[in-house]
């Protein structure tokens, strides 16, 4: 669709872009202020340069956070995308099922992100969890299953929890990609004798790279950004063994109130989202091109 | 023989899908003492002692109240910022159209945590600390980008050649917008009305930190009692439970446009 050329459209997004700047450079423009500046209260200031940015890049605790995070975030790609095919493969593609399943798969998604986190421990809790009790009851390992105690069993809860809270993320994306390959493709491969793994490697993955892209770095980006769900479930613990970058940051900034290094910090990652977002942004544009041709 | 296999592995997925939220509600349905002296896969006598208290406790009836009032006005304020912005996006070519959409884009994808300190600051000094409008106004960071984002979507569906028709026919912009446009995109205003909602209520970092007491949504009360000693885990898991019904009672409504909505729109 060709589209009309008139730069009186700024005057349509003004109000948007108001509303957003006001919630977004306000507060950058503070951020960049403390984080070049000591401050002991209010009027005391010192200008103290790029100290803070050194210091935090030197920081092994915020070493520690982003190879935490890189991992973390790598390892629920991994089982997230996959797993998410793989039940939007299986899913039924007509009848009363198709809306049960997407309506069952939908209500991980609208659970308020620390009701998960709850969620979780009511359920893995060695006292009173069904799952705790149940993995205690096997006799199976060595040190009773406890996500508090052992770093181990903290990473296996949060990781169980991500992939429960949003492997229907992908599903859903998966399977809106699925729908949208038209029933002549499969009826093709049939005549041509193609096997169940030719039809999916030739036809049903060439047609889902879209949607799967959108969902990579979705599940890339918000499990960079994770706060709530540690939070409730083991608050950053047992240690530092899960304290992920927005973990950190809230913990530096609110806890120990340092503002310098606690802003030049968010600067850091800011820019590190900013880098990932223009990769998002430019694979989105892709993605609407495959589509309109 | 094939299919059965499919169809069976697709059930034990939703089965463990199911089984967490059905252990909270299990829990919800006890009282404390009878929690942590039996292990019983399924409440035994039933209790509704939970859920009366959250309906008579101000403390913790007033916080789903709270999260209402604020989630409500950010949907109706996203929405009326991102109408016409999306509107611009997808008819109109201008200068920077590029750079703003990827600034939008930037603020969904911000890392809420990074802008703590400075709303503190900010909302403290337009004395909007813990009311509801400060934290609307903060979800709109977030929510107005991804409701320009659908938006867009869905108005590129709908063919340039009935806005020519419109102003030829002598419609001025305002009235083409409200009485023909929006009609035809009512599905989409519908969508991005439900994740715009969606993400007000599930978000707890900006909801927590910019309210004290008057304002506190049941996601925060809720993490204030986790550090309390003499945990109630049958109150809590009441009132988690509590926190799915909204969700739950509207998805059925949007289940065909889930893919579009978590997608920004693109799918």
């Amino acid at each position: 669709m060709e589209k009309w050329q008139d730069n009186k459209a700024w005057f349509l997004i003004l109000p948007a872009t108001i509303i957003v700047a006001f919630s977004a450079i306000i507060p950058l423009m503070t951020v960049v202020n403390y984080s070049i500046q000591d401050i002991f209260g209010p009027g005391e200031a010192v200008y103290v340069g790029m100290e803070w940015f050194r210091d935090m890049l030197g920081n092994y605790r915020l070493h520690d956070a982003l190879w935490r995070q890189f991992l973390f975030s790598g390892l629920v790609l991994l089982i997230e995308i996959p797993l998410g095919v793989l039940i939007a493969l299986a899913m039924p593609k007509r009848g009363w099922g198709v809306s049960a399943c997407l309506v069952t798969l939908a209500l991980p998604l609208v659970i308020p992100w620390n009701v998960i986190g709850t969620i979780w421990i009511i359920f893995t809790r060695p006292d009173i969890g069904l799952f705790g009790v149940g993995i205690n009851s096997l006799n199976l390992l060595s040190v009773p299953f406890d996500h508090t105690a052992k770093p181990l069993y903290a990473w296996i809860t949060l990781l169980a929890m991500e992939v429960w809270h949003w492997t229907p993320l992908v599903a859903l994306l998966a399977y809106a990609g699925l729908r949208s390959i038209p029933e002549a493709y499969y009826q093709a491969a049939k005549i041509d004798g193609a096997s169940k793994w030719a039809t999916f490697f030739y036809i049903q993955l060439p047609k889902m790279r879209g949607v799967l892209t959108i969902a990579v770095l979705l599940r890339w980006m918000d499990s960079f950004l994770i706060y709530a769900e540690p939070f409730a479930l083991t608050g950053g613990g047992p240690g530092n063994s899960t304290t992920f970058l927005s973990i950190y940051l809230v913990k530096l900034a609110t806890m120990q109130f340092d503002l310098g290094p606690a802003a030049a910090f968010s600067l850091i990652y800011f820019l590190i989202v900013l880098l990932f977002s223009f990769i998002f942004y430019q694979a989105l544009l892709n993605v609407g091109r495959g589509e309109k041709t | 023989m094939k299919i059965q296999k499919k169809t069976i592995a697709l059930s034990i997925y939703f089965i463990l899908l199911i089984l967490p939220i059905y252990w909270m509600l299990n829990m919800s349905l006890r009282t404390n003492a009878d929690i942590l002296a039996n292990f019983a896969l399924y409440p035994a006598d039933i209790t509704f002692k939970n859920y009366i208290k959250i309906f008579t406790d101000p403390t913790w009836y007033s916080g789903y109240i709270n999260a209402m009032i604020y989630v409500c006005m950010n949907t109706v304020m996203s929405l009326a910022f991102a109408l016409p912005a999306a509107y611009a996006f997808s008819r109109y070519k201008f200068l920077g159209d590029g750079q703003m959409f990827f600034w939008f884009l930037t603020n969904r994808m911000a890392p809420p945590a990074v802008f703590l300190l400075p709303y503190l600051q900010l909302y403290s000094t337009i004395n909007l600390m813990d009311t509801c409008l400060a934290v609307a106004l903060a979800h709109c960071l977030f929510n107005v980008p991804l409701a320009i984002w659908i938006l867009e979507g869905f108005m590129s569906g709908i063919p340039k050649e009935i806005d020519e028709t419109a102003f030829i026919d002598g419609y001025s912009f305002p009235r083409f917008f409200v009485t023909i446009f929006i009609p035809l995109i009512r599905a989409g205003v519908g969508v991005t009305a439900f994740f715009c909602f969606m993400f007000s209520w599930v978000e707890l970092l900006f909801a927590r930190t910019l309210t004290i007491t008057d304002a506190k949504p049941i996601t925060a009360t809720m993490t204030r009692t986790i550090s309390a000693t003499g945990l109630d885990w049958g109150l809590l898991a009441a009132a988690g439970v509590l926190t799915i019904v909204p969700g739950a009672l509207v998805i059925w409504f949007v289940r065909n446009y889930l893919a579009k909505g978590f997608a920004l729109g693109r799918v």
